[in-house]
């Protein structure tokens, strides 16, 4: 059992799309909303993924396909 | 001494004790440095400061971290420079410029690592690590090797020569990742979950963070004990604008100097510009972007301080603007030409939003501004070659170099206000 800390950002045209419920139906991955914004230009959530880390890696994935943009918690942490 | 008491939640403020943590385990909110201000009042004087050394260590009562733990290589206290030709240029009456390319590896990420750093030794961590493309690896590598620490620095695998050299030259251990830069963000947060060390801006980020406070003070005092009318602030994750207003807030709490009015201007590149595109659409919401442009040192599409620098610029009556790559080397010439400071692509892109900002009126031209040159030129000199002065060639023979100055001189009268060179 592993767990990710993650941020999910959403453009407007996805806003609408029940994405996190359809995570939890698609995967064997438990989410768990913390922190979340929507307003009529971006939506974000941020939440905690729980599960096999390949079920984790495989949920991530299907969400970047969807168009969902899939961030550390930690924002980028390269910096110049 | 150090006056840190607890680290706090920026969203929900529960607390916790200091310790090597970033979020908040109910909400995921990042999580600040809080003091004892009421122990700090009364100890921490005007006179007590400037009693103290010619580095940002004179703050030292103010920072995170128990003095004992410095790693000292002279960063902080650089100049404040009053900028009469470049102001002149841009259309203010009053500019300074707050020069931080003297630092010890020529940029403030002197600063936030001096912090860092010391604060990692004092919870016992060996090892120091982050993530970079330049400034922050120079300044950790070269910390890390005073304080004779193990370093490791992971790079993009397309990271120019010098940059790699830069790094190299301190003796860290270089780790080249294959892969997109989102793969090196993702890299190096579960790296950081995994070994137990201190990776400077993520599980030590909230004391981290905290040493760009030291150019909130440094400004302040070196005004004489007051605040700018308007600071103009570089933006990469926004840490270092939100910053600098705490820093010139926390004076005034202290009693050191009156309540700052001032209004906090970020500058972003077009190429990279999440912070400032959010704050004209008139949201605190912003939209990760994929970075294209030459000031690489700004080039984060994801800032984890967004939110909180376009809070500032709400709170503050402030704002935000963007320069193309063009634009970018032309405020680092114009810099350079004006003020004799050779400076990154990030004062190129501080100095062409400060001109924007004025001639749109954001920035009215007798409000006194002070821009941040956060780093120095000589990391980025592929922005600006082919686009400087070309040399006079001749041979050794006088009578060659008169006729050749004369014709540059010609050449040189004939755009407008152009001056000889």
């Amino acid at each position: 059992m592993a767990s990710r800390r993650v941020r999910f950002t959403f453009e407007p045209e996805l806003i609408k799309e029940p994405v996190i419920y359809r995570i939890g139906h698609l995967f064997d991955v438990v989410t768990n909303i913390r922190m979340a914004d929507v307003d009529e230009t971006v939506g974000w959530v941020i939440l905690e993924l729980s599960g096999d880390p390949d079920e984790i890696e495989r949920a991530t994935a299907w969400a970047e396909q969807q168009g969902v943009r899939v961030d550390p918690l930690a924002g980028d942490v390269v910096e110049g | 001494m150090s006056f840190d008491r607890a680290l706090r939640c920026r969203e929900c403020g529960r607390e916790y004790p200091l310790a090597p943590v970033f979020s908040c385990e109910f909400c995921f909110g990042p999580l600040e440095v809080a003091y004892d201000y009421d122990a700090m009042r009364g100890r921490v004087t005007r006179e007590s400061i400037a009693a103290g050394p010619a580095t940002l260590w004179r703050y030292a009562d103010l920072l995170p971290c128990d003095p004992e733990y410095r790693v000292d290589i002279g960063t902080g206290f650089t100049p404040l420079q009053r900028a009469d030709r470049l102001a002149a240029a841009v259309g203010l009456r009053t500019l300074w410029l707050k020069n931080d390319t003297v630092n010890p590896t020529w940029s403030f990420k002197d600063r936030v690592v001096s912090v860092a750093i010391a604060r990692a030794r004092q919870f016992g961590f060996e090892v120091i690590a982050c993530a970079s493309t330049g400034n922050l690896a120079n300044a950790v590598c070269a910390h890390a090797a005073r304080a004779g620490m193990d370093v490791f620095v992971f790079i993009p695998d397309d990271l120019e020569h010098g940059k790699v050299v830069g790094s190299a030259v301190y003796h860290p251990t270089l780790v080249m990742v294959d892969g997109t830069y989102d793969d090196v963000n993702r890299l190096c947060t579960e790296v950081s979950q995994s070994y137990p060390w201190a990776f400077v801006n993520i599980n030590v980020r909230p004391y981290y963070a905290e040493g760009s406070r030291t150019l909130g003070f440094e400004v302040a005092e070196q005004l004489g004990w007051r605040a700018p009318e308007a600071c103009v602030v570089p933006m990469a994750s926004g840490s270092l604008f939100t910053k600098i207003h705490k820093g010139l807030t926390e004076f005034a709490a202290l009693g050191l100097i009156d309540e700052p009015g001032t209004r906090m201007f970020g500058a972003q590149a077009e190429g990279c510009s999440p912070i400032t595109t959010a704050h004209r659409a008139g949201t605190l919401n912003f939209v990760p972007q994929k970075p294209n442009t030459i000031a690489r040192s700004l080039a984060i599409g994801n800032p984890a301080d967004g939110y909180y620098a376009l809070k500032t610029m709400a709170e503050t009556e402030g704002g935000a603007e963007m320069a193309t790559d063009e634009e970018i080397v032309d405020g680092i010439r114009l810099l350079a030409e004006t003020e004799g400071i050779f400076a990154e692509t990030a004062g190129g892109v501080t100095v062409a939003c400060l001109r924007k900002l004025v001639a749109s009126g954001a920035i009215a031209p007798d409000e006194e501004t002070v821009a941040f040159i956060t780093g120095a030129g000589l990391k980025t000199v592929e922005a600006v070659a082919g686009r400087v002065a070309d040399p006079l060639r001749v041979p050794a023979r006088t009578e060659v170099f008169a006729e050749a100055l004369a014709e540059r001189r010609g050449q040189a009268a004939a755009p407008a206000g152009a001056g000889g060179r």
